[in-house]
């Protein structure tokens, strides 16, 4: 390392070991302070080539700031502050801890100028993400997190054998493009490991199952991260590749139908996530400069209106316990500011004119056309009406107008949330709005030159005909009575490894239960006789000697129980939180340390 | 709250408002057949110079898409809600 540079995902790490020990009066302002010095360190980073470490024999890169790297470390940050801001009343710690872990392993990841450095990190984002989700508290957040957990580890797995098998190759542990004409077996190992990371179909079923399950804000942290991370690295490493194409649009159009039949509001969201990240893979997939703009341009986009519509959706969960349709409805009248901005989300997710997703999206699309992959843009364009009938008319309409399936109590409970998570709704719908009508302000930072102009009169007709006609076959169908929500679970591939599981553990009981009713045949015949005379005997010895003596035993383990629960805390997922979080800095630490004396 | 009475004064006048957006819709297929207003010359294929094109598109697509989910979910995909509970 030739001069001192910060990372600022230290910034973010330190922050959350800190956290515990900043007195309660300081704690709102030490919340806010610690993202916000991260984010403003990020985007006044110069660029280059920084955080060079010698290890062992490889030279590690902590800090490559180039354009693409810089335009996600900038939305990510963003992000971080205006999550944080959100959940910002929430007293516990290690939720915190855990949000800014996450957020710093997406950092970390996105300026990794090395596989292995990238590695580290992209694993340092699933492990701690994860407690986003088992936070809820709830059975099923505690399977779902779990669920997570394994998907990702396989993941991971696949993602290493790839670096290093692709390392092996060719000598070089620099994380930059990959052959995608030729790709390698090595090159594939590492696209499993990012694609599942983007939820591309068929390895995208962690997602629906895990975000809807996390805390009311743990999932807008959820919902930004993992995916457009993975879509970075796509971006990074496998632009062009054909491939992509068909499978960015297969998702695209794979999270609308799972959508247009879901019940739950965040698992639409959440099935939303797959749809549009597919607009993403597609860019990548067509590779040109256009359509890689387009990737970065729509990944900046979604992170804000996707973080908005889980705010919303996370706001009407913490104020009134449910988020299934069949729960809900006419709350225009409790929380008409969340339904409003709920209502930007859905409408920039759209890419209605004047919104961010207008001059994201078309990118994209445009490139398709460009590149006379017309069959893509006109799917692309078809999964942009699901879009809209999902996000902009059917959660609002069945979560604030139609027929209330409010329970009395749910009623009751139902409010405007407080006025930090208002706050983050509110600025985020002001980004959507400033990003759609102030064109240079995300084009300046993308990768390459942009040479698109989005409002012609063209292109604001077509999307304009689409949107609204869409709206219109939308309120056909609710005045022939077709959008009553039903109560209902889909089915998707995670049906798989759900059912694998208790296959796994059916075949694992079984030669055991063989064994217990053999053994306990054997038993019958041939101890029988033995034992009764056995019983007798030891009856009497049982009377005087062992009562006395495990009557004391008992007395004593109790009073060491009594002692030891004041010692305990209980909370298996906060310790863990921690475990990690001084791991994580251990292995910063140690990896520094050792540069500074090995030379 | 001024939000809560802009929307019930809006559902008040439902008819109104649903009139109004007819209007919108016609003139937006109004408007996408005149080449003074809507230039085309970016068009990517002949489909696109029919009046009104997206608009059909729109439409049909949300009908289509809604349709076959909805098959796609009574293929045995939609299930009761404690499927997976033991």
């Amino acid at each position: 390392m030739s001069d001192f540079w910060l990372h600022p995902a230290l910034i973010l790490i330190v922050g959350s070991l800190l956290l515990p020990l900043v007195p309660a009066r300081l704690k709102k302002g030490y919340l806010l302070l610690v993202p916000l010095l991260t984010f403003l360190h990020t985007i006044s980073m110069a660029k280059g080539v920084f955080g060079e470490v010698q290890f062992l024999d490889w030279t590690l890169v902590f800090g490559r700031v180039d354009k693409l790297s810089a335009v996600f470390g900038y939305i990510m940050s963003l992000m971080c502050v205006i999550g944080t801001l959100y959940g910002m009343h929430v007293k516990e710690d290690a939720q915190h801890a855990a949000a800014w872990l996450y957020v710093s392993g997406s950092l970390g990841a996105i300026f990794a100028g090395d596989f292995l450095t990238l590695f580290v990190f992209w694993e340092l984002m699933a492990f701690s993400s994860v407690f986003l989700i088992w936070f809820r508290r709830q059975p099923e957040s505690l399977a779902a997190g779990y669920r997570y957990l394994l998907v990702h580890v396989v993941g991971g797995i696949s993602l290493l054998a790839g670096i290093v098998l692709h390392c092996k190759a060719t000598g070089s542990w620099a994380f930059t493009s990959l052959d995608v004409h030729h790709p390698s077996f090595a090159a594939y190992l590492i696209l499993i490991g990012f694609i599942l990371n983007a939820a591309v179909p068929p390895l995208h079923a962690w997602l629906p199952d895990a975000y809807p399950a996390g805390t009311f804000n743990g999932s807008v942290f959820l919902s930004a991260f993992t995916t457009k991370t993975a879509v970075y690295a796509l971006c990074r490493g496998f632009a062009g590749m054909e491939l992509l194409v068909v499978l960015g649009v297969v998702m695209s159009l794979y999270g609308v139908v799972y959508a247009v039949i879901e019940n739950d509001m965040r698992r639409l969201f959440a099935y939303h996530i797959v749809s549009q990240v597919g607009y993403m893979v597609t860019g990548v997939g067509l590779g040109t400069e256009l359509a890689i703009n387009g990737a970065c341009a729509h990944a900046f986009a979604h992170i804000l209106y996707k973080g908005l519509l889980f705010m919303g959706g996370g706001a009407v969960l913490h104020m009134t316990g449910q988020t299934r349709f069949t729960e809900l409805g006419g709350l225009y009248k409790k929380m008409p500011w969340t339904f409003l901005f709920t209502l930007v989300g859905g409408l920039s997710i759209s890419a209605f004119p004047l919104l961010s997703g207008f001059v994201s999206k078309s990118m994209i699309v445009q490139a398709g056309f460009d590149h006379h992959v017309l069959w893509a843009a006109f799917l692309l364009n078809l999964a942009s009406i699901g879009t809209f009938y999902c996000n902009g008319l059917k959660a609002p309409y069945l979560v604030w107008f139609g027929k209330s399936h409010c329970k009395p109590e749910t009623w009751e409970r139902a409010a405007e949330p407080p006025w930090n998570m208002l706050a983050a709704m509110g600025f985020t719908s002001f980004m959507c709005v400033f990003i759609g009508c102030y064109t240079p302000f995300l084009y300046n930072m993308l990768p390459y030159a942009v040479d698109y102009h989005p409002y012609t009169s063209y292109h604001v007709s077509e999307s304009l005909q689409i949107l609204l006609f869409t709206a219109l076959a939308f309120f056909v169908l609710v005045k022939v009575g077709k959008l009553h929500p039903h109560a209902g679970l889909n089915i998707d591939l995670d049906w798989f490894y759900r059912m694998g599981g208790r296959a796994f553990l059916w075949a694992a009981k079984k030669p055991i239960q063989l064994t217990d009713s053999f053994v306990g045949e054997l038993y019958r015949l041939a101890g029988l006789i033995p034992l009764m005379f056995s019983a007798r005997t030891s009856g009497r010895f049982d009377n005087r000697v062992i009562d006395g003596a495990v009557d004391g035993l008992a007395e004593t383990v109790r009073g060491i129980g009594s002692r030891l629960r004041f010692v305990q805390r209980g909370q298996m997922q906060e310790n863990l939180a921690f475990a990690f979080a001084v791991a994580a800095v251990l292995i910063v630490i140690f990896i520094f340390a050792y540069n500074t004396f090995a030379q | 709250m001024k939000l809560t009475r802009l929307i019930e004064f809006l559902r008040d006048h439902m008819k109104v408002v649903v009139r109004v957006c007819l209007v919108a819709l016609a003139l937006l297929v109004l408007l996408d057949a005149l080449p003074a207003v809507v230039d085309k010359e970016h068009a990517h294929t002949w489909m696109e110079h029919v009046p009104g094109f997206w608009a059909l598109f729109g439409f049909v697509g949300c009908v289509l898409l809604f349709v076959l989910s909805k098959t796609f979910g009574h293929f045995g995909v939609t299930t009761r809600e404690d499927y997976y509970d033991e």
